[in-house]
């Protein structure tokens, strides 16, 4: 990766010269055949490949939001020109090479970034093709046609005499749009049917001893095929080249921080940057925040089981999807995150054993009841263990005082106020230690000891605390606009 | 058991089957076997060097059944000791399991595990759409057929480009190939014709074949629309609510109307009616194969070896000719009982001419013509296999 070009310091001073007509990149669309040989800064090097991230970060949120294809087209290509812009070649006024150029850095970038995990690699390869898709969508006609003519695609066209011999057959097997059915005179593309499995699936080509019988409108399923295999074959072969790559110290650093803050931490960030978090609207990105901030510890715990296992077992989930849904997650808002924190899961999976139990737990699907969420009497009563249930019961001493100190030392709580509430959980008075902790976290927020969740109330509920927590935030940010 | 697989097991041939020469390969090496032993105990992850290495476990285990899995990157048996990156599974038959109980909803002679003569005339024909399908729409030849002991058959295509077939296509194919969409609760309605109302060629061929059996099985032999339920159940596959009435009203008074009569009297209201459609996709849903998915969609999806003994009843899971399968009777298969006791009487007659040769045992017993199709078909295979190297030797 890389060879022959240097990676530099400081600013490049490669003089730029007018091309018109001879561009080094003749097309937008790209299938990143040859890694990136010229010079760039640190500096390029990671601003492009966190603007191309942003992309993906994006993309990645419309499958675990369902956003149809259309919705999903719609957002990627407005984060495109964002972020990476690609002019079509002939809008001449733009640099046009100066973009192809960057994108194409960033995807090699990010290969580096996520060549280094099965999960990472599918994810990114599904990130990548959905962003081909978008710019191949986009692309004008021509411009399209020119850079399919520029590969071999080793499809062959099939010739008058085969079409007539399949006539019937081609035009059974026809799923154009209703009104377009007969349709003779398409262009047809044959090719091992295992180069369009997406279209075989749905019945939408004439197969005949192995090969498939492509409609031209459904070209792009074989580009899109290609492009996929094209880059799943790169990234493996990107893995194993790795190793040599780290000798490079300044890279390492710049990479795990890609791929660890990994799509989803990115998404989450821009979520809030781009301030979507005014109103009760909550959005799946916003849970990990609020956990953070605002979530009892039954309830943090779930949340960290979770994105630490992308797992969680039925009570649990059960207990802690409810919770959410009080909270007020919207269903898509929820089937969104419960998607995006079974990240180890296949989407099919997903859709049949678990989205029904989502709906189900709004009301959506079965008898349709509005679940209430679970109170702490409910959480408390015997036969909760510890992987859900009440932590100040369930868990060991030593496990709870850690893990209170973990989750909440950053708010304030410190280890000289643990022999208090470990003092209350031995006698047995798991929500009187659950609101002194509430009362020790919001300390910044005004709350002195006694007070409770509110004129000395102690918890009861999970939502009760999650809310209360919620409700001083907003104040404390209201007394500032104030000021 | 011990003596079946000691003296009757064809293991030979199915070392050949897998293997594809004589030579051993990774085909049979990295090849995965499981053994469920009495008492439930399930072994994975067991390979061998050769027929024999496996055939001395097997007596040595002497499990109720075996089963076969995929080839590895690796030796299954090494697999605590590799790192689990570099074990993942590479080549596999492409499978598929059709069992009766699948179509319960349809069937009106047996439920469940039970299965008849009759019945079978499903599974017939499910075969042949299956094995056309995927000898003309794939261009796949290495098709064997095998009992499945109780109720239903396997499938195993042993073609190169068929073994080599990721997870995903594996899934993209069968999902060609569902039309019915398992479970009693399904919708009734088939979703299957592009927007011209023209069934795709594939299914066009299918029921070219189904409307050809569809009389003696679903009309004469199950008299699937005798009963009010299942008349019932026919009158949901039709949309218009008008014809519905008439001929429920028309049936409920006359409920000695045979299956035969009913299907006429349905042709007539909606021949008026010009949509014929609608009668092709009712025999689609009566007749088409019902699939078992998830045996063929995973590589790493075990299913039980040929020749291996039911232990509910007793039959040995035994290849079958494509020719026969429309005749095939699951009742006439021999079952272990049947075989040691025709062994015995052998040993008899050969103690008297003093030569004893274990190895062709089974040449004298009933399993005979089923060892004949799998060598046969082994066989096939290897001539094939040979004559492809040759072809790749000499373009050199
Ligand atoms: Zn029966």
């Amino acid at each position: 990766m890389f060879k022959g070009g240097k990676i530099t310091q400081g600013d490049q001073n490669i003089p730029q010269v007018a091309n018109h007509g001879l561009l080094k990149y003749p097309f937008r669309l790209n299938f990143y055949d040859e890694p990136p040989l010229f010079d760039v800064t640190i500096e390029e090097f990671e601003t492009c490949a966190l603007d191309r991230l942003r992309i993906l970060a994006e993309i990645e949120s419309s499958a675990a939001r369902n956003r149809s294809w259309e919705e999903t087209k719609a957002v990627t290509s407005a984060q495109c020109s964002k972020y990476l812009p690609l002019s079509p070649t002939l809008s001449k006024f733009a640099d046009r090479d100066g973009e192809r150029k960057r994108d194409h850095l960033s995807h090699f970038v990010l290969r580096l970034a996520f060549c280094r995990s099965e999960d990472l690699r599918r994810r990114f390869v599904k990130a990548e093709s959905t962003l081909f898709k978008t710019r191949y969508d986009d692309d004008i006609s021509g411009e399209r046609e020119n850079f399919l003519n520029s590969r071999n695609f080793n499809w062959i066209l099939v010739d008058q005499e085969e079409h007539t011999k399949f006539s019937t057959e081609l035009i059974a097997a026809y799923q154009g749009p209703k009104g377009e059915t007969d349709r003779v005179s398409e262009r047809y593309y044959k090719v091992k049917w295992t180069r369009v499995p997406d279209l075989v699936e749905k019945r939408k080509v004439f197969l005949k001893g192995g090969w498939a019988y492509v409609p031209h409108r459904e070209q792009s399923s074989i580009v899109f095929q290609e492009f996929e295999a094209h880059l799943e074959k790169a990234l493996e072969m990107t893995a194993r080249l790795l190793p040599r790559l780290d000798e490079d110290t300044r890279l390492v650093p710049i990479l795990n921080n890609l791929s660890q803050g990994s799509l989803a931490g990115i998404s989450s960030e821009w979520a809030n940057a781009s301030g979507s978090t005014n109103g009760a609207e909550i959005r799946a990105e916003m849970v990990d925040n609020l956990a953070k901030k605002h979530f009892p510890l039954c309830m943090r715990t779930l949340h960290d089981s979770l994105q630490r296992d992308n797992h969680l077992k039925h009570f649990g989930r059960l207990q802690y999807g409810l919770f959410l849904k009080v909270l007020g997650l919207s269903i898509e808002e929820a089937i969104a995150f419960w998607r995006k924190s079974f990240s180890r899961m296949t989407d099919d999976k997903f859709n049949k054993e678990y989205k029904y139990n989502i709906r189900h737990s709004y009301g959506l699907e079965g008898k349709r009841a509005n679940y209430a969420a679970k109170s702490c009497l409910q959480l408390l009563t015997p036969g909760s263990s510890s992987d859900h249930g009440c932590p100040y019961r369930t868990y060991s001493p030593e496990n709870l005082q850690s893990t209170l100190l973990s989750s909440y030392s950053y708010l304030g709580l410190g280890s000289a106020d643990l022999p208090e509430i470990m003092a209350t959980v031995k006698a047995g008075h798991y929500h009187v230690a659950c609101t002194r902790v509430f009362e020790l976290t919001h300390a910044s927020s005004g709350v002195s000891r006694g007070q409770g969740i509110g004129e000395g109330e102690s918890v009861t509920h999970p939502n009760q605390y999650a809310a209360k927590s919620m409700e001083l935030q907003k104040a404390k940010e209201n007394a500032m606009e104030v000021e | 058991m011990l003596t079946f697989y000691q003296r009757l097991y064809p293991f030979k041939s199915i070392y050949k089957w897998l293997n594809h020469e004589n030579a051993p390969t990774r085909l049979f090496t990295h090849r995965e076997f499981a053994f469920t032993l009495a008492g439930d105990v399930y072994l994975r992850y067991n390979s061998f060097s050769s027929a024999e290495e496996l055939k001395k476990q097997v007596c040595h285990l002497n499990p109720t059944r075996f089963e076969i899995g995929p080839v590895y990157s690796a030796r299954p048996r090494d697999k605590k000791t590799i790192r689990s990156g570099a074990f993942s599974p590479q080549l596999r038959e492409l499978v598929f399991d059709i069992d009766m109980t699948d179509y319960d909803p349809v069937r009106t002679c047996c439920s469940e595990a039970d299965i008849c003569k009759k019945c079978w005339g499903f599974i017939s024909a499910a075969v042949h759409v299956l094995d056309s399908a995927l000898r003309d729409e794939y261009g796949y030849q290495k098709l064997l057929w095998v009992y499945s002991g109780r109720r239903g058959i396997h499938l195993w295509i042993s073609d190169r480009e068929a073994m080599a077939l990721t997870d995903q296509e594996r899934k993209a194919l069968v999902g060609w190939l569902t039309v019915i969409h398992g479970g009693k609760e399904t919708d009734k309605k088939l979703n299957i014709r592009n927007n011209a109302g023209k069934l795709p060629p594939s299914l066009q061929a299918a029921l070219n074949h189904l409307r050809t059996v569809f009389g003696e099985l679903i009309l004469s032999s199950q008299n699937c629309f005798g009963s009010q339920e299942g008349y019932g159940e026919l009158l949901k596959a039709i949309p218009d609510s008008r014809i519905v009435e008439t001929l429920r009203t028309k049936w409920e008074a006359n409920p000695s109307r045979t299956s035969e009569e009913k299907w006429t009297d349905l042709h007539k209201s909606l021949a008026s009616h010009r949509n014929l459609n609608i009668m092709e996709d009712i025999i689609i849903q009566y007749t088409y194969p019902r699939l078992d998915a998830e045996v063929s969609k995973h590589r790493n999806h075990l299913l039980k070896a040929p020749f291996c003994v039911h232990p509910k009843t007793g039959r040995v899971c035994v290849p079958l000719d494509l020719e026969s399968i429309n005749k095939f009777d699951p009742e006439s298969v021999p079952t272990l009982g049947q075989l040691l006791q025709e062994l015995d009487t052998i040993g008899m007659s050969m103690d008297k001419e003093q030569t004893r040769e274990a190895h062709s045992d089974w040449e004298k017993t009933s399993l005979k013509p089923y060892i004949d199709i799998m060598e046969k078909h082994s066989n096939a295979l290897m001539d094939e296999v040979r004559r492809e190297k040759r072809k790749a030797d000499t373009s050199w």
